[in-house]
């Protein structure tokens, strides 16, 4: 049976706080920033109106946020926030905490650029700042995969063999603020899928008082470190046993990454979250046009799949990877370097470039992604691309 | 009734011997009063600092109760998170009810850098007791001057030397910060007044909602006295009423103690080798300063706590 309850119509942001109701959370800290703002009032209207029971922390700011979910996690129950851009910018330090601390905290990124100038708008600035400190991150392309990450996340925060903290981001304003229709769970369903979280060491375990955060010293902080890598990089398998189930229970199964036409293609494209949408439209235009195109959508950008991306890469013959961010100074975008990494340690690295789009929510239309397309094609017929990193989208010329 | 040093004594040692605070510590040793004149099972959490660091070198900790430590600026915000897990387990019966939260921090973790995160969990109204052991400096990192080191302190960022007299500006009076949050609870206590002390946190403990207690905090190290001298030093600094003791119950002022004799400030400023620049050449001015401010706010104390002015 696939008990598909309800097909309905929702911004991004309303199945985000949707998911963050119904899992069940005992403790939530929340602060208001554009464009997370809307989950976060949605939700406190849930608790507002009874439908949670959630012990709702409305803190002074988002460091105070991330450290009051850590205390909570810590304590032994359940805690999330969700944030965007300058907000997660200011959680920088204690995300680091609470990775190191192996607290199963899940919290819901809305993408927004990080300035400066100030900006509002989508780009993964803001996510791409947080891809080394230790939380699993993924990515959404669809208000319908917002929802289904947002529920998943908090299993494999809590699976006894990850502890880890995940973030699931998704699209700001292109995903949290358009209406999309998509299948919504039960609040049953749901509570029944992640169950409770009750853990055996905590702070509130009188019996085995126990020491969070001691101070590490060069005797053994290296070990500690390596065994938190560890558990990172073991995270995989436990991250497709939950989608699995999940998978089991609604019909939708989420892998690590997404092929699209890819099979037989020479030209490959890779990207994260809502672009991928427009992509697919522009390859099947592509394709049409008997240009041999796929894509390769990442959905858990950590832990990075990089042996399995290497191998739906390699027998490509030319590799786009699009950035919604930018390295500054670094030889590519976060997504790229990710994923020529990947390329250099497994079997074949066929010619690779970057092109950066969409900063600061400028809009990626499918004629752009033609383009993208068409220049792609031309490297995989010359063997070389005409720069490292491209910039799609900019106003005039880019030469 | 009054609380006797005996029942003290019988109460389990919740900071364990052999924590690496410097001998003489006062800053660790208020910490221990505290936890003696608990009488409930406490989750602890600490901001970044000497009582951290010393206390929890790895694969050791001192705390004998849940302790949490993460950052330097967040403490009550952590804290924050603690009490409404509490709240949880306690509502569903998996804990007892009574199980309380208490957040420690410096005071730069507290007047400084932490001082928007205790704000806000004031005005929240979370349940649970802050104290701040106030050792006036930065002192893990090295004796920086903070916002609670006094006018004419010689500190590492502030020191004196020829052009300088030490740190220029006053201590901000971070317990009234903390009275303007109209709290159940706050108030001021020393290492020396072990009895004054406990009463304090017996009664913060038994509040519901936001309890606050700043603990002068003698720190040989940074304040350059003799090691064992802590105690008499704490002691003289209410004496001479550079640190008061009172509180402010449910909003109101009370004196805890009035000495015989208040003794000239520089007699205490004289003992603490920070202070002895201002002792040579052209510290006068300072000294009459330092004098005067703590003459004002020691009457104005007086007055908030309904007492008669000063007599001497
Ligand atoms: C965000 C941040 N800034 C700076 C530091 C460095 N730091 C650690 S402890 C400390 C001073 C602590 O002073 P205080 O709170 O007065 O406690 P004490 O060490 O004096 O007991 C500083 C500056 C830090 N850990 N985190
Ligand atoms: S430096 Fe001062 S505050 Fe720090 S442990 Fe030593 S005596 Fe205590
Ligand atoms: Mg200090």
């Amino acid at each position: 049976m696939r008990p598909d309850t309800g097909r309905v119509a929702m911004t991004g942001n309303e199945p985000g706080a949707l998911a963050m109701k119904q899992v069940r959370p005992d403790v939530v800290a929340g602060y208001p920033i554009t464009p997370q703002t809307e989950l976060m009032q949605q939700f406190a209207q849930y608790v507002a109106d009874g439908e949670s029971e959630t012990e709702l922390i409305l803190v002074e700011s988002e460091h105070s946020a991330m450290s009051a979910v850590i205390g909570a996690s810590a304590t032994g129950v359940r805690a999330m926030t969700a944030t965007s851009a300058n907000g997660l910018a200011l959680m920088w330090e204690m995300l680091y905490i609470a990775a190191g601390y192996r607290l199963p905290i899940s919290t819901m990124l809305v993408s927004r650029s990080l300035g400066g100038p100030i900006n509002i708008h989508c780009d993964h600035s803001d996510a791409m700042g947080m891809r080394d400190t230790g939380w699993i991150m993924l990515f959404a392309e669809t208000a319908q995969e917002a929802y289904d990450n947002g529920i998943m996340a908090t299993r494999i925060a809590e699976h006894d063999q990850v502890r880890l903290p995940v973030m699931t981001v998704q699209d700001g304003f292109i995903t949290s603020h358009t209406t999309q229709v998509l299948s919504i769970l039960t609040d049953e369903q749901v509570s029944e899928f992640v169950g409770i979280y009750r853990p055996k060491k905590s702070l509130s375990n009188f019996d085995q008082p126990m020491t969070y955060g001691a101070i590490v010293l060069p005797d053994f902080y290296m070990d500690v470190k390596r065994q938190q890598a560890e558990a990172m990089d073991n995270s995989p398998r436990f991250v497709e046993q939950v989608a699995d189930e999940y998978a089991e229970l609604t019909g939708r199964r989420h892998e690590a990454l997404e092929s699209y036409r890819l099979d037989d293609a020479q030209v490959a494209l890779v990207v994260l979250g809502s672009a991928a949408g427009t992509a697919k439209d522009a390859i099947d235009i592509m394709r049409e046009r008997a240009i041999a195109v796929g894509l390769l959508k990442v959905r858990m950008f950590r832990p990075f799949p990089r042996v399995e991306v290497a191998e739906a890469l390699s027998r490509t013959r030319a590799i786009c990877v699009l950035d919604r961010s930018l390295a500054m100074g670094a030889p590519m975008g976060p997504l790229a370097a990710d994923v020529a990494a990947s390329l250099v340690t497994g079997r074949r690295a066929p010619p690779l470039y970057n092109a950066v789009y969409g900063l600061g929510g400028r809009d990626i239309t499918i004629a752009d992604f033609e383009g993208v397309i068409e220049e792609a094609a031309e490297v995989a017929q010359t063997g070389a691309p005409k720069a490292t990193v491209r910039y799609v989208g900019l106003r005039g010329n880019e030469e | 009734m009054a609380i006797k040093l005996r029942e003290l004594t019988q109460t389990p040692e919740l900071i364990a011997g052999g924590h690496r605070a410097c001998a003489g510590c006062l800053g660790v040793n208020a910490v221990r009063q505290v936890l003696h004149a608990v009488d409930r099972p406490v989750v602890t959490t600490s901001a970044t600092g000497c009582l951290e660091v010393t206390t929890t070198i790895y694969p050791y900790t001192a705390w004998q109760t849940p302790f949490i430590h993460s950052a330097f600026e967040n403490v009550a915000a952590t804290a924050s998170g603690i009490e409404r897990a509490l709240k949880v387990l306690g509502d569903e019966g998996a804990i007892p009810r009574k199980v309380k939260t208490i957040a420690f921090a410096g005071d730069g973790g507290t007047y400084d850098i932490g001082l928007q995160a205790l704000s806000g969990a004031l005005e929240r109204g979370h349940d649970f007791l802050y104290v701040c052991y106030n050792n006036e400096a930065y002192m893990n990192t090295g004796i920086q001057r903070s916002g609670a080191t006094p006018y004419g302190a010689s500190t590492t960022t502030s020191p004196a030397g020829r052009r300088s007299l030490g740190k220029t500006q006053r201590p901000k009076n971070m317990t009234d910060i903390v009275v303007a949050h109209s709290v159940p609870y706050v108030a001021q206590a020393s290492p020396h007044s072990w009895r004054d002390l406990a009463t304090k946190v017996k009664k913060a403990m038994d509040k519901e909602g936001p309890a606050f207690i700043n603990i002068l905090a003698p720190c040989h190290r940074g304040w350059r006295y003799p090691m064992e001298e802590g105690i008499n030093i704490s002691k003289m600094a209410v004496d001479t009423c550079v640190w008061p003791l009172f509180e402010v119950d449910e909003g109101e002022w009370n004196l805890s103690y009035r000495p015989r004799r208040k003794p000239d400030v520089a007699d205490w400023l004289k003992r603490q080798r920070r202070f002895d620049h201002l002792f040579k050449n052209g510290g006068g001015p300072v000294l009459d300063t330092i004098q005067d401010t703590v003459d004002e706010d020691w009457a104005k104390l007086l007055e908030r706590c309904g007492e008669p002015p000063k007599t001497d």
